[in-house]
């Protein structure tokens, strides 16, 4: 057995920029390794997240994804037909702040499904969001036929069905959908045509 | 107004100890007396709020122009301990009376996992230079709120008979679920 | 049968969770589900075999004045490795650990080992000590989630046991109940030590 290195500077800086190097240079390959995995399981997941919430495409809706104002766009068409967009929103008043969605919207501007991606709101309580009883009641709603076109919880006199005790998740929730629905009316309903256009143009 | 928030989220809300189970063993290690509780505490704030200060540096010129963020981790600890080892020594010079009252917490807080932890969030985040340094000040902050709260119950409980199994540990670990419970009454309290 | 303590040591006696009590924030912060408690505790083995190996190879060539730098080096790049590869091959399980990946750099069991028992022993007694420190680890965080699983959620293994629809005691899956959880196993664990005096 060797005797072990004396710690002269020398010996010290050595050994640590070898060290380094080396590990260096083995993130390095890992890294080029592992980058087009991680890459793909993000796609897949944004894809994945998208398919839940709207009917069958075939397009893929990452590609012309738009992103306004904090909230991603995805445009979905199945042989040129639009059939829906996605919506990735989200809202700072949930119980512990911020959480986000993804709303489905049909063409015609109702709703097709949500489903809640991250949240850190209370076990039990806030989570029941993601619960078909609370989030079913979305399905198929039309936020322009509202009154005042406003999604709103009954407590504030609106038709929104709030999860028990937890009528701030509830109220978050609806403020997520709203903002997306606002943004997808007023701005990005042209964009979803243009986005059909092209991949029309593309299939013929 | 944004940077209030923060602050009272990071002090009470999520609280980095009882919320986020950063930096539990200190926690549990320093936390037996009140006087050393404070003087961990503030050379908790110190450090952090200086890391986070060099690490958002860092990300930001170095890290993201070269697109090598994957060697984040790596990076960051070495800094945290870099920055530890240069505040003692200029401590030491410059301040003795400071460095004797912080002396002897410096090293501890290389292995304080809330240091690392808080510089990525923050990164993860998107936080600006003075947010980061702001949301680590007030972590840090949190950190000593709790350790303090912890050192009197305990010095209170010393003084009371418990099973012979739940001595040490086992007394703080219960102690401290009982405060997290008493903290979860603050959620909500930003919105 | 020397060489095989080295591996049995970290399993109940140095048990590092309920007898040294280390790495105590992954511990208490992912072990909501029994399966997180697997993951966490599959990619600190990982980590911590790796580096006591890596660490009990190079010990004669790290002055000791720079050995803590050298070791914290060799243990985050095989903490950005896990990280990198789980982020690719399993990006839920990442998703739910977090931030609790990169921090396995900081987790005393990894740094204890190695200055405690790698730097002074050869390549197969470190590798059988990192193996059974991090399998110690692995159950005991494992049980962990289980526990706060059954008792919160009213699963284990994301398999449910009781109907969705029933109260579970949902204290348990929160930051209070980890602690408290935790708190228990230990005073079980030293009441069984102090019984059988192990």
């Amino acid at each position: 057995m060797s005797k072990k290195l004396e710690s002269t500077l020398k010996n010290m800086i050595l050994c640590l920029l070898l060290i380094s190097v080396a590990m260096a240079g083995a993130l390095g390959f890992v890294y080029g390794m592992t980058k087009e995995p991680i890459e793909k399981a993000n796609k897949a997941k944004e894809i994945q997240a998208v398919k839940d919430v709207l009917p069958e495409f075939d397009n893929d809706p990452t590609i012309d994804a738009k992103e306004m104002e904090g909230l991603r766009f995805y445009f979905a068409t199945k042989a040129g037909q639009p059939v829906g967009c996605a919506v990735k929103t989200f809202t700072e008043k949930g119980f512990s702040g911020h959480f986000e969605m993804m709303v489905g919207f049909k063409p015609d501007g109702s709703v097709n499904k949500i489903v809640v991606l991250e949240h850190k709101e209370t076990p039990g309580l806030g989570s029941k969001m993601k619960e078909p009883k609370f989030a079913g009641q979305f399905n198929g709603l039309n936020i322009g036929t509202l009154k005042d076109k406003l999604l709103k919880v009954k407590k504030d006199g609106g038709t929104v069905d709030a999860i028990t005790a937890a009528t701030i998740s509830s109220r978050a929730y609806c403020d997520g959908v709203q903002k997306a629905y606002n943004l997808y009316m007023n701005k990005m309903h042209t964009a979803a045509e243009q986005v059909a256009d092209t991949t029309k143009g593309v299939t013929k | 107004m944004e940077l209030i928030k923060i602050v009272i989220l990071a002090l009470i809300v999520n609280n980095v100890v009882l919320a986020q189970f950063l930096g539990i063993c200190p926690f549990l290690g320093v936390s037996n007396k009140v006087g050393t509780s404070i003087g961990m505490g503030a050379a908790v704030i110190f450090v952090m709020a200086l890391a986070n200060l060099v690490t958002y540096l860092i990300q930001n010129f170095i890290l993201v122009p070269l697109h090598i963020e994957f060697m984040q981790t790596i990076t960051f600890i070495f800094i945290i301990a870099f920055l530890v080892q240069v505040v003692e020594i200029i401590l030491k010079k410059s301040a003795p009376s400071l460095y004797q009252a912080l002396g002897i917490y410096l090293p501890l807080i290389t292995t304080n996992c809330a240091v690392l932890g808080i510089a990525i969030l923050a990164v993860q985040k998107d936080y600006n230079l003075l947010s980061s340094v702001i949301y680590a000040a007030s972590i840090a902050a949190g950190f000593t709120l709790a350790l303090i709260l912890m050192a009197g119950i305990r010095e209170q409980l010393e003084l009371n008979g418990y099973p012979k199994g739940m001595k040490g540990f086992p007394l703080s670990l219960i102690t401290a679920g009982l405060l997290s419970l008493a903290f979860m009454g603050f959620a909500g309290l930003v919105k | 049968m020397s060489v095989l303590k080295n591996f049995t040591n970290g399993l109940i006696k140095e048990n590092p969770t309920f007898v040294l009590v280390l790495g105590t924030c992954p511990t208490l912060a992912v072990t909501t589900a029994a399966m997180n408690g697997i993951g966490m505790g599959a990619a600190t083995t990982f980590v911590l075999v790796c580096s006591n190996v890596m660490i009990a190879a190079l010990k004669n060539v790290i002055p000791d004045k720079v050995r803590i730098a050298a070791f914290i080096v060799i243990i985050a790049t095989f903490v950005t490795i896990v990280d990198l590869v789980m982020k690719a091959y399993t990006p839920d399980l990442y998703k739910t650990l977090g931030i609790f990946i990169p921090l396995i750099v900081v987790n005393c069991i990894i740094l204890g080992r190695a200055e405690a028992f790698a730097q002074k022993n050869n390549v197969i007694p470190a590798l059988l000590d990192g193996l059974g420190m991090g399998l110690g680890f692995t159950l005991a965080i494992t049980l962990m989630g289980s526990i706060r699983e059954i008792l919160g959620n009213g699963s284990v293994f994301d398999i449910r046991l009781i109907s969705q629809e029933a109260k579970t005691i949902l204290i348990f899956i929160l930051p209070p109940g980890a602690f408290i959880t935790y708190g228990y196993l230990i005073a079980i664990m030293n009441n069984i030590k102090r019984k059988y005096s192990i």
